[in-house]
């Protein structure tokens, strides 16, 4: 394809692929090269108790920040919960380390466990999990645990850019909230599904592809909004999840939630203020 | 990996024992995974597993072959196989590209699985830059063909009655020694690496290729399901020109606002 000016560029190509580098035959220094990046993004999952497989029976899993903190908010706290295992990784993103002390402006992925029933478990993972780390995630993550009766939710956002409709999506009242569930999956959804021809990737489409094909019951709710950061309003979008039947029982008292809420706000206007 | 459908209550994978294999290439214009969807959207082929491999990114969605509310709901991912028994034809679709440095994996659980499945054959969709013809193929038939030897004794005299036009080599070092020729699919993702290992591998298959741009590529998704079905006659041509078959072929529910979505109002 020729330009303006009569250079030759390479049109870029839906089809997603890099042929320059495909053709070329690899060197031996490429190939170490090669393998020290896979085993730097190799990740880690570390878990605090030493009885595996882990019996899960509730799983619930909040990929980015603001479906994190809407777990924070509304449903984790330090007398019912405790950290059980945490995941380090590095990619060009982010990095995460073995600390269990995070803001809710970090990057990272903690894993906590009900006290009262050790068989419901909770992952926050903020941080970004790269294509090629995502399936490693879901070997070591399930792999820990021992599938028999599990159910999974989990909870994620996305630019309402992003989202398809026979409409303008600036006449769209974001943030709102879709689904998405497995073949197994037989409870009430708390919003409406997700229509064609719209799409869901990255670890949630992943997470939700292996319960699928390993008939998990399972459900994904993702919140459709248009603030990239960490947002109260994003965060309370997730609340219709709190009348569903797992949900209800493990939510916190309101004011409690309400609180967090606010410490949230102060937090994210702090970082993000560059005149103090 | 293969996994079925329906793990329970003892069933089995089914049998493919003497089918054709009919799949996608990742490739310019994604015009052999539309051609894919047109198959099985207006076969209504049935799903009866799932290619489950860490090499392609994930996605997943509602039945994008939806064509009421009842059969809206069922999850697809990112590469699942259907099946047709009554024509002896399994088709895996592919949704999403390559992770980085895995095509050459995938390719290799792809024709182990197609070596236990015991599949007859497997035609391959693709496409090709249309910007990289030489002057002789930019004029004529846009559409190519391909056939391992094996598959050559058996069907290469059908691929001469249809007139068909088959992959032409280029010269390994043009313009320096026209002599060396090579197979060379720009645009064709795993095409040419999966056409060379089923050579070498004894495996019959047929690449089915168009060339063309990036851009509204359902026309050329047409065009080439219909150069299969010259072939392997899946859809009866209405009238006795067998090119023009398009309006036969169903459209999927998930092929809307391919170009974005509607404007705002406020525009005007």
């Amino acid at each position: 394809m020729a330009t303006f000016f009569g250079e030759v560029v390479v049109a870029p190509s839906r089809a997603g692929l890099d042929e320059e580098e495909e053709a070329r035959e690899e060197t031996p220094e490429d190939r170490e090269i090669r393998r020290e990046i896979e085993k730097k993004r190799e990740i880690e999952v570390l878990w605090s108790c030493a009885a595996e497989p882990l019996v899960c029976s509730r799983f619930i899993v909040a990929i980015g920040r603001n479906a994190a903190a809407f777990l924070s908010s509304f449903i984790l706290d330090s007398v019912c919960w405790e950290v059980i295992g945490v995941v380090k990784l590095w990619n060009e993103w982010c990095r995460t380390s073995s600390t269990t002390n995070v803001l809710p402006t970090d990057s990272f992925c903690l894993f906590y466990r009900l006290i009262a029933d050790p068989t419901v478990l909770l992952c926050q993972c903020s941080c970004y999990v790269a294509e090629d780390q995502q399936f490693q995630w879901l070997e070591k993550v399930f792999g820990s645990m021992q599938k028999k009766g599990l159910q999974v939710t989990i909870l994620s956002t996305c630019p309402v850019a992003d989202y398809k409709t026979q409409e303008s999506t600036l006449t769209l009242v974001s943030p709102f909230l879709k689904a998405l569930k497995t073949k197994e999956f037989q409870e009430q959804v708390c919003c409406p599904l997700l229509e064609q021809p719209n799409i869901v990737r990255d670890l949630p489409a992943a997470v939700l592809s292996y319960c699928q094909v390993w008939g998990i019951p399972a459900v994904l709710y993702q919140c459709y909004t248009d603030v990239i950061k960490l947002d109260t309003v994003t965060i309370e979008a997730f609340k219709p999840l709190l009348s569903s039947k797992l949900l209800k029982s493990l939510a916190k008292d309101a004011s409690e939630s309400t609180k967090i809420l606010k410490k949230f706000l102060t937090t994210s206007e702090t970082h993000n203020n560059i005149y103090i | 990996m293969f996994i079925p459908c329906d793990r329970g209550g003892g069933s089995a994978a089914p049998d493919l024992k003497g089918f054709t294999l009919l799949m996608p290439a990742v490739s310019v214009g994604n015009v052999g995974q539309l051609a894919i969807d047109l198959v099985i959207s207006t076969l209504d082929m049935t799903k009866v597993g799932y290619f489950y491999t860490d090499c392609l990114v994930p996605m997943v969605g509602n039945n994008p072959y939806a064509t009421a509310e009842e059969n809206s709901v069922e999850l697809s991912i990112n590469a699942e196989v259907y099946s047709l028994p009554s024509k002896k034809l399994v088709v895996l679709q592919i949704r999403s590209p390559f992770i980085k440095n895995k095509y050459r994996p995938f390719c290799e659980t792809l024709l182990s699985w197609v070596k236990s499945s015991k599949c007859a054959r497997v035609v391959l969709l693709s496409s090709s830059h249309a910007y990289q013809r030489d002057d002789e193929q930019l004029l004529g038939t846009p559409l190519r063909y391909l056939l391992t030897p094996d598959l050559e004794k058996a069907v290469g005299g059908r691929m001469k009655e249809l007139n068909w036009k088959e992959m032409e080599k280029v010269a390994a070092y043009p313009g320096i020694n026209n002599t060396d020729k090579v197979l060379h699919i720009p645009g064709g993702g795993i095409t040419k690496l999966l056409f060379t290992e089923s050579c070498s591998e004894g495996i019959q298959m047929a690449v089915l290729l168009k060339f063309c741009s990036e851009g509204d590529n359902i026309p050329d998704a047409f065009v080439l399901v219909n150069y299969l079905n010259e072939w392997l006659q899946l859809i009866k041509s209405e009238s006795n020109n067998s090119t023009d078959s398009s309006s036969q072929w169903k459209i999927p529910s998930s092929w809307r606002l391919l170009f974005g979505n509607g404007l705002p109002p406020a525009l005007f």
